[in-house]
Parts: C-alpha cells; structure tokens; sequence
C-alpha cells in the first residue's frame, strides 16, 4: 500500500468511523453464525481465525476458494492461472431461465467466474499446482471451464513436474451443458493417465459436499485421497438412493467417518492440520524435488540394468 | 405391414399408426367375406397411406420419441448383438475380486475374421430376467470386471469393443459403499490410456456416467434411436424444473439424440436402425452394426500402439465450449 492510498483509506475509515447509528437487524445477524451441528453461536469474526471450525464440536463449515487459499497458501505465494475462462452456452439451454442467465446470477452471488480456481503457490515452501473447488458458484457444477481448467492444471504441474493438489467441492457434472459436462469427466481423468505415468503426486482432497461427476472422475484418482470431517462425498445422492432402494440409509452414511471406514478414503483431517500434512506428504514422496528425484531413480535402474546383465553372463 | 406392427409394442407417438393398422385389418376380413373388388381400392391405399404415415412419423420424432425407442422394451440388448456378430462367441465371467456382475457381459468374439473383446451392459428380458442384470445398472463390480477385460485386451493385442445400454450406474448403499465412483473413475483413466482400438457403441440408453465407465474411445458410434445424456432426462426435470412432467422439456433441452449429439463433435458415426426401430429387425441392424465396428477397428489398425492412445486422449481432450477472454 502506498502513502496515496493509506490516505484515501484514512479518509475512509473516518468516515465510517462518524456513523455511529444502531447495527440494523441484518448488521446484526452478520456478525454471528450458528453452528449448524451444535447450535451453539459464534461470532463469525473468530470463525475465520477458527478456519471457519466450530471450537465447541468442531464442526467444519462450508467454504469458498478464498478461504482455502488463504488458510492453506504461504503468504502472497498464489499464483493463479487460467483466469480468463469463462462458460459458453453450447447448447442454447433454457430451463425457467436461459443459462447464460444463470451463470452471471451465480456469479453475482458468488463473486466467481467459475465453480473453480486453479494456480500454483507454496505450502511451508514447497511449490505445488493446486485447485479449489467453490460449491457457492453454481453448486460446484463441473461444465467445459472447470474440466478445462482441471486438466491445464494437470498439464501446467506436470510440464514443471509439481505435485497437484485439489479440494473438491460439488454436485456434480453441469447439466445445462449436457453431454458436453459428461466428457470432461474423460477429459480430466485422461489428464491424470499421463500424470500419473509420469510419476508425479496427485493429493485430491474432498469437501463437503463431493458427488456425482466429480467424485467418478479426478476426485476419486488421488494416489492420496483425504477427507475433511463431516464432508458428505458420494455418486449418487442420498435422496436417490433411499428412492431408489425403498429404506433409509444410516445417519452417517457417505460422511468421511464412513468412507473412512469402508476404505475410500486414506484419512480424514482436520483444517488446523491440513497444511503440515500436505507438506508431510509432499516431502515424504519427494514431490518437491521431483527433477532430481527422477534422475537419481533413473541412476538406481540402469545400475541395476548392468548389474543384471552381467549377473546373467 | 400390419402384421409386424402387431408385434411389436407401439409407443405412445405410435397410436396414429395402430389406428390405421386396425382399420386396414377390419378392412381385409371384410373383404375376405365380401370379395368386393372396389374394397380392394381402398385397402390399397390404406397401406399407401401407412407407409407414408410412418415414414413421416419417423422423420419428424421428437427427443422423448428417441427416448421411448431407446428405451422400448423389445429393443436388441447387449446379448442379442454379441449372438449376431458371432454365434460362437464365447463369455467370460468375473472380476477376480469376488464377484461377476451380470449387468456387465464380456466375451471373446470373431466377427468375420476379426477378434475383438467386446464388453457391454445388459438389460434384461423377463421381469426375472431383468432383476437379474439389475436392469442393466452395474455396480462397481461390473466396472471393475470390465477394468479386468480392459487389461487382459491390451496384454493380447485385441481391440475393445463396448455396447452402452444402460440408465446409469446403479444408485445403491452397497454400491456406494464398494465405491462406485472410484470404479468408474479408474475406468475413465485406464480406458484413455490403452493402446489398442476401443469403439464404444451406444445402442440404447446412454445414462451419464455409468455409460461413460466404458465410454472412453477412439471411435463413439449411436445407433439412430439411441440417447446419451449426462443426466437422466427424469432426473433433469426433477432437478431443474422441480417437476416429473417436463421430462419432454428436459429431453429437448440436453440434447441428447444421436444426431444432435453428433453435430456437437462427440459422435463419430450414426448407424441406422430399420424404419420403426431396431426392435423390428435384430438382424438387419446387428449387421448395420457388425459392419460398422469392423470398419473402424481396421482403420484404427493402421495406427501404432502409441498413436491409438494419443488418438483417444486427444479426441476427449479437445472436448469443451468455453470462451478464453484476453
Ligand atoms: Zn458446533
């Protein structure tokens, strides 16, 4: 910040700093949030030092890209790329309102241009190319931009050899793009092949909620998969299940507890401790160092290669 | 005419042409009682007008029409093709890992001199039939049953054949549970990395991601009453209209025929079905069929190992309508 703006910013602030008028109703609710699981209320700026975690039952709320980026990136470490790509509307669709209609109130609501944001930044220093899901813009919904943009990121981390990391967070394909939002389910998870050919790191972290078209595709493809508590993360819904199979399904079923148990996911971690083990695991798999990694496995293999031949002589 | 139309079920858009069948049938025992030569006229030009009746019907279906014939329950089914393209083919059964889903059939087939895997969803027939083979929704099982013919393809050099017909992959706790995303998943990945030619064939209904488990190909063929969506139109409605009667609505909006699907660049080839549908002449369109695949398989062949998975990951990469501002 320059001198120029301190000052317009002081300005500011005494302005506002003049209207000392009651908080109206809505001011008010701001500035609490309630606990969805415990009903407890919080004060919503505390929430945010609290990772937006409940401190008394430790329920994890629902967050946008914003908050993921700054909880998990060293300070101004984000990079972001592939800003400039926004949705067409392929197939002319009109449900009660034309799509692209829809897409500038989604934007309006969520202050996005798509339902993800793709970058690269570091993690206790070490450099990653990672993606951030905001179930706020259109439900998460993946479309043409957000498989587009999954797949370039995959691209662009294995063109520098950088682990990917990406926190999922959706309904599912995007169904006013149609058959088109189905192939990108291909689309990302083709990406992956030649990813994890290469033998670079892939860390899906799956949110609250994960389901439909991007659970069966990159987000079930982690070679490390983890769950946040609580997070709901499935195909289909419960609703059509419990349709579909005429019973009710268990209080817990599809919650990360659950996956946990039934062997979906490697571990379920909580926000505080998301970027140590991030970090934790990127070092362990040497993916911070990846070019030099490479080059000493290649060592090891053409010493072995000779060993053998001449073991075979 | 009338006859075969008598066999078959008709569908709802199908009623004028009952109305006529009926009428050239009163028509025809009058006149085997009457023998009135001026009956003999009209009956004539009854089946005129049934020929031409039908011939327009059909050219001018609406979305839900392709829907319902894709979806008729005398439609050919998985089995019924495997049978056509080669009486001596022979099934393979099981994922190694417990289970063998009879909604995912398998098979080693010779179709006139050329080998291929060929692995398809199956409806069934029979209401027991039908429980059976879940009615044609794998669970995780079959696609991993698949994933096995997948690798078992690419270790012997044989191309991959697919027959989609399903409503999608089946929504249910044990299927949950045994991670039907993640089955479906690795599909989409293993698939795109092969290096053998793989045409997938939707010949009835394409449900979304359950159909797009064994999807990822070189060559996407439909027949010509077949629908591939991402959703189902049902679910669609219910999603987005928050009503079950705008299924018509949801049908248009997706578009999801062959046709439409074909001139968004997704589809490679449109085989035909015989006036009516493919439940009138299992043969005829077995053979449409049969001959289709062998045309891409051989042109396929001509490209190395390498290239064929290029080929493929490239076709599904270029898949996607965005706009990229400066
Ligand atoms: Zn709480």
């Amino acid at each position: 910040m320059d001198l120029k703006e301190w000052f317009a910013n002081r300005q500011k602030r005494q302005e506002y700093a003049q209207v000392k008028q009651p908080l109206t109703t809505e001011e008010y609710c701001a500035l609490w949030t309630q606990c969805f699981q415990c009903r407890e209320l919080l004060y919503t700026r505390d929430l945010r030092v609290s990772l937006y975690v409940c401190p008394k039952c430790q329920y994890h709320f629902r967050i946008g890209a914003e908050e993921r980026i700054e909880q998990l990136a060293d300070p101004d470490t984000f990079v972001e790329i592939d800003a400039n790509l926004i949705s067409s509307d392929p197939l002319g669709f009109v449900d009660s309102e034309p799509y692209p209609v829809r897409q500038k109130e989604a934007s309006k609501k969520s202050g996005l241009k798509e339902a993800i944001i793709t970058g690269t930044m570091k993690i206790n220093d070490l450099p990653v190319a990672i993606g951030f899901m905001d179930f706020g813009h259109f439900g998460g919904s993946m479309g043409s931009v957000v498989g587009e943009k999954v797949t370039r990121l995959i691209e662009h981390a294995q063109s520098k050899s950088l682990p990917v990391i990406i926190i999922s967070s959706s309904g599912g394909a995007r169904m006013q793009e149609g058959i088109l939002s189905l192939m990108q389910l291909a689309k990302t998870s083709s990406a992956l092949k030649s990813f994890h050919d290469a033998g670079l790191l892939y860390i899906s972290i799956l949110s609250e909620p994960t389901f439909g078209g991007v659970t069966a595709s990159f987000a079930m493809l982690g070679d490390i998969i983890i769950a946040e508590p609580g997070a709901r993360v499935g195909f289909a819904g419960r609703r059509v299940i419990e349709q579909t199979i005429r019973q009710k399904l268990p209080a817990d079923f599809q919650t990360a507890e659950y996956l946990l148990k039934h062997g979906q996911v490697d571990m379920v971690i909580e926000r505080a401790k998301m970027r140590d083990i991030l970090a934790k695991l990127i070092v362990f798999h040497g993916a911070h160092d990846k070019r030099e990694n490479h080059s000493s496995i290649q060592h090891e293999k053409s010493k072995n290669k000779s060993e053998s031949t001449l073991s075979s002589r | 005419m009338a006859t075969q139309e008598k066999k078959s079920l008709p569908l709802e858009f199908e009623q004028p042409l009952v109305l006529l069948a009926q009428q050239i049938e009163a028509l025809e025992k009058q006149l085997q009682e009457t023998h009135n030569p001026e009956l003999d006229e009209d009956l004539k030009r009854l089946h005129e007008q049934y020929g031409n009746l039908k011939r327009s019907l059909y050219s001018n279906l609406r979305p839900i029409d392709h829907l319902a014939l894709a979806r008729h329950p005398q439609r050919p089914y998985t089995r019924d093709y495997f049978e056509r393209f080669d009486p001596n083919w022979l099934e393979l059964h099981g994922d190694r890992k417990g289970a063998d889903d009879p909604a995912m059939v398998c098979g080693l087939l010779n179709i006139n001199g050329v080998k291929i895997l060929a692995i398809g969803t199956q409806k069934g027939r029979s209401l027991r039939d039908k429980q059976h083979c879940n009615f044609g929704m794998p669970q995780p099982e079959g696609y991993r049953k698949a994933l096995r013919f997948f690798q078992h393809a690419e270790k012997f050099a044989l191309p991959v054949v697919t027959l989609i017909d399903t409503p999608g992959a089946y929504p249910g706790m044990a299927a949950e549970e045994h991670n039907q995303a993640e089955a479906i998943a690795v599909n989409l990945r293993e698939l795109s990395g092969l290096t053998v030619p793989v045409i997938a064939i939707v010949t009835g209904e394409g449900g979304s991601g359950g159909a797009l488990g064994i999807g990822v190909a070189n060559r996407i063929l439909m027949l010509e009453h077949s629908v591939y969506s991402v959703i189902s139109p049902e679910g669609c409605a219910s999603i987005l209209w928050r009503s079950a009667d705008k299924v018509a609505e949801a049908c248009n909006a997706m578009k999801m025929t062959a046709k439409e699907i074909q001139a968004l660049g997704i589809v490679d080839e449109v085989v035909e079905e015989p006036l009516g549908g493919a439940h009138h002449d299992y043969d005829l369109v077995a053979k449409n069929l049969g001959k289709a695949l062998v045309k891409h398989i051989k042109e396929l062949s001509k490209l190395s190992r390498a290239d064929l998975r290029k080929d493929r990951q490239n076709k599904f990469r270029k898949i996607g309508a965005f706009v990229e501002a400066k």
